[in-house]
């Protein structure tokens, strides 16, 4: 018996391809807050057309190929077993490009449903709930035919990926349509505001959290080659996080026309949230401990740990700013931003590709990248990068805080909006600065991936035998 | 509110899942952390070299669980949050912004009773009261004026001493207070192609602009049957129904050629919001002293 790879070296090249689009679109509009005349004055140009692609891109094309490849390749190596329905699975793959197809079109051409994180119109959901079904029964019918008793830890975050993304997709996409390109949703007001940021609180918890924790799962042990080091703390954390992030929605809506009740449960909620969090830093973490020696010679640990310390660090920083009084100076200020992309840059895609060097070279029946200097050039520059965004969002978000809520004895507004956007300006170049090395690394990866995989002819991989006396089924 | 099914599903519920972390720590607990237990191997191997160890979990981490845990229970307690239960501290957000409202009202009031005896001249003149005229000219009238008063394309100009409606004070402050609607009709289907140049050409003249004088002679023969009943036959406008002065050369939509056949042929509709209910009557007289001001100083 083999292995089925093809899918998986097909997401593997597409998640490189659509992280380089979906954080150029990212560059292009972070120069456009700093010159808006970068628009061009063309419609699909512009900023409101362009953010929805880059959020859109990022999340569900760079992140849905990392985790839906990295999920297919894990699922089959902790069962022991050939993909289920191989066929099913190309059809995962050619069905999830042709939304992400979708959606580059439609989006720049301004179909919206107007939800954040949910804009795609009505077809286009519908084709993403039929792919993401089709997903579900590769990965199930692979973990029920599976040669070991035990399913590991990265299968159950994935699992509970793909059932809370489909459950979070249809509940917030339900809507009436008007036309092929146009639909109503079928919520109004302040219902339909938290049915649409316990969608969008979820996206984060389920897609961009729970599924990167079973990247992580897999392949920091993987490429430490250590044991993970506490099974009981992954039962805690695993339970603990899809119970308590179901509620955390609200924080999106303090001080708003969300009943006081709800705001108060989402706050309480988001801080019970931090331990669960730290809890699978810790478990990341303390696996390397023991090899921290490797992180000397091995730039693809170093992706790891820094990605498990932004994780913590964002994790720790999201509890604190659901705070009802931290969220009143916070909201809607670049802060906002800048913790997004702790997570988003430091968290999910420094683990994306730090599983990716350590995933490319086992899928040719190579030890390690074609260019190892290069990963750690691209190591760097991607921290560096990250820092420069982060710390350019803070000062930003914290300096519009201070500034909105500043008032003279008269009453009046110690600053004027347009002040606040030109005391901005700085801030917004620093932060195209990292932007533009953050996508700068993604080339080297893409040069890499090309020397490492696709010069080589592709390979099938025997399905390793179950080792332990007591795993057979 | 809640009705009382739902009061107390969410309140069970909350409750309920807070529990449910408590339980999960103290089942595991219960399988753990023992003194002195060796950490060992849960003896599943995955793929040829996937292990977990099975090390407790750390006590830290538990208190910072715990921690986060009972601060849940207090913040409950004194907030509201479980259904309709009010809270011990009786905290509402609607209620904490009108008490800062009436703090800030307060204590705002010693900035502006000094101004209410002063007649609008007095107001112009005084110092503080430009200050503070500027300041809130700078929050709510200079994203359409901009921030100098000189304002833009399709908003007025309030420097020139050009007005609309009037510069006086009490016709500022009406405009202020009630918003003004200007409407020019549009009257390309009654003109046609030929009358709107023609007219336009005759308005430009009006203005002193350069223009085909055999054109503005027959445009102006239009005029007198359509235009003047709002510009007045000179041209000079009506401030009682808001209509421009068209031979001063200073324009609202733009005085070339093209614009003003934009504004012949489809109209224009200018729109003052009223801030009668958004500012208090202190506030709106400063800004009217402020703004007449913005002319007699250029």
């Amino acid at each position: 018996m083999t292995y089925n790879d093809k899918v998986v070296r097909q997401f593997v090249v597409m998640t490189v391809i659509w992280g380089i689009v979906g954080m150029l679109v990212g560059v292009i509009i972070a120069a456009q807050l700093w010159l808006p005349q970068l628009n061009f004055d063309i419609p699909w140009l512009s900023y409101g057309r362009l953010r929805p692609l880059h959020t859109n891109a990022v999340i569900f094309a760079f992140g849905g190929c990392a985790l839906i490849g990295t999920s297919l390749y894990v699922v089959q190596r902790t069962c022991h077993v050939r993909l289920f329905a191989g066929g099913l699975a190309s059809f995962v793959f050619w069905g999830w490009q042709l939304v992400i197809l979708s959606a580059a079109v439609s989006l720049p051409l301004g179909f919206t449903q107007g939800k954040e994180y949910a804009e795609l119109e009505w077809p286009i959901d519908l084709l993403i709930t039929v792919v993401w079904v089709a997903y579900a029964v590769v990965f199930f019918g692979t973990i029920v035919k599976r040669r070991v008793s035990h399913i590991y830890v990265a299968n159950w975050f994935y699992a509970a990926f793909i059932l809370t993304i489909a459950l979070l997709h249809i509940v917030n996409n339900l809507s009436l349509p008007v036309n092929a390109f146009k639909s109503y949703g079928i919520y109004t007001g302040a219902v339909d505001a938290m049915v649409q940021w316990w969608y969008g609180h979820n996206a984060v918890g389920f897609f961009l959290t729970a599924g990167f924790l079973a990247m992580m799962y897999y392949f920091v042990p993987k490429q430490a080659e250590g044991p993970v080091y506490s099974y009981r703390l992954s039962i805690v954390h695993f339970w603990a996080l899809i119970g308590v992030y179901m509620w955390a929605g609200p924080h999106h809506l303090h001080y708003t026309a969300l009943p006081d009740w709800v705001q108060s449960i989402g706050m309480v909620f988001s801080l019970i949230l931090l331990a669960p969090s730290w809890g699978g830093m810790i478990n990341g973490v303390m696996t390397l401990s023991g090899h921290w020696h490797k992180l000397r010679t091995d730039p693809v640990l170093k992706f790891m740990i820094v990605a498990l310390s932004f994780y913590g660090m964002s994790t720790f920083e999201g509890p604190m700013m659901s705070i009802k009084t931290v969220n009143a100076l916070s909201h809607y200020t670049d802060w906002t931003i800048g913790h997004v992309h702790s997570g988003a840059l430091g968290w999910v895609a420094m683990m994306t590709i730090g599983s990716l060097y350590s995933l490319i070279p086992r899928l040719v029946g190579e030890k390690t990248m074609h260019s190892v200097k290069a990963v750690d050039m691209h190591f760097w520059i991607a921290t560096i990068g990250i820092v420069l965004y982060i710390t350019s969002m803070w000062i930003a978000g914290v300096m519009q805080g201070l500034m909105w809520r500043a008032f003279n004895d008269d009453g009046t507004l110690t600053y004027t909006f347009i002040e606040t956007i030109a005391a901005t300006k700085p801030y917004y170049v620093i932060r195209l600065l990292g932007g533009l090395l953050f996508l700068s690394g993604m080339f080297i990866m893409l040069w890499n991936l090309w020397k490492t995989m696709l010069q080589r002819p592709a390979q099938e991989f025997a399905a390793a035998e179950p080792a332990h006396w007591g795993e057979q089924r | 509110m809640l009705n009382s099914f739902w009061n107390w599903f969410v309140i069970i519920i909350s409750i309920a899942s807070i529990l449910g972390c408590w339980w999960l720590l103290h089942w595991t607990r219960g399988v753990s952390d023992r003194e002195g237990e060796e950490v060992g191997s849960t003896g599943h191997i995955w793929d040829e070299n996937i292990r977990e160890l099975n090390a407790p979990l750390p006590r830290w981490w538990l208190h910072l669980f715990n921690i986060t845990i009972i601060f849940a229970f207090l913040y409950l307690l004194l907030f509201p949050g479980l259904g309709n239960v009010p809270g011990i501290l009786g905290w509402t957000q609607i209620g904490q912004y009108e008490s800062e409202r009436a703090a800030a009202t307060e204590a705002q009031e010693s900035v502006y009773a000094r101004f209410r005896d002063m007649d609008p001249a007095a107001l112009t003149a005084d110092a503080e009261a430009n200050e503070i005229g500027h300041r809130l000219f700078a929050n709510n009238c200079a994203m359409c004026h901009g921030s100098d008063g000189r304002g833009a394309r399709s908003f007025p100009n309030l420097t020139d001493n050009d007005w609309l409606y009037g510069g006086s004070f009490e016709q500022v402050l009406t405009s202020i207070n009630k918003g003004r609607v200007g409407t020019m009709p549009p009257w390309g289907a009654v003109l046609g192609e030929d009358g709107v140049s023609e007219v336009v050409a005759y308005v430009q003249q009006l203005a002193g602009q350069e223009v085909d004088a055999q054109l503005a002679e027959a445009g102006q023969a239009r005029y007198a049957t359509i235009c003047i009943a709002c510009h007045g036959m000179d041209g000079t406008g009506n401030q009682a129904l808001g209509a421009p002065n068209l031979s001063n050369n200073i324009w609202l939509y733009g005085g070339d050629a093209a614009s003003i056949a934009e504004s012949v042929n489809m109209g224009r509709a200018g729109k003052m919001p009223a801030h009668e209910n958004l500012l208090n009557e202190d506030r709106r007289r400063l800004l009217a002293a402020y703004v007449t001001g913005l002319s007699e100083r250029q």
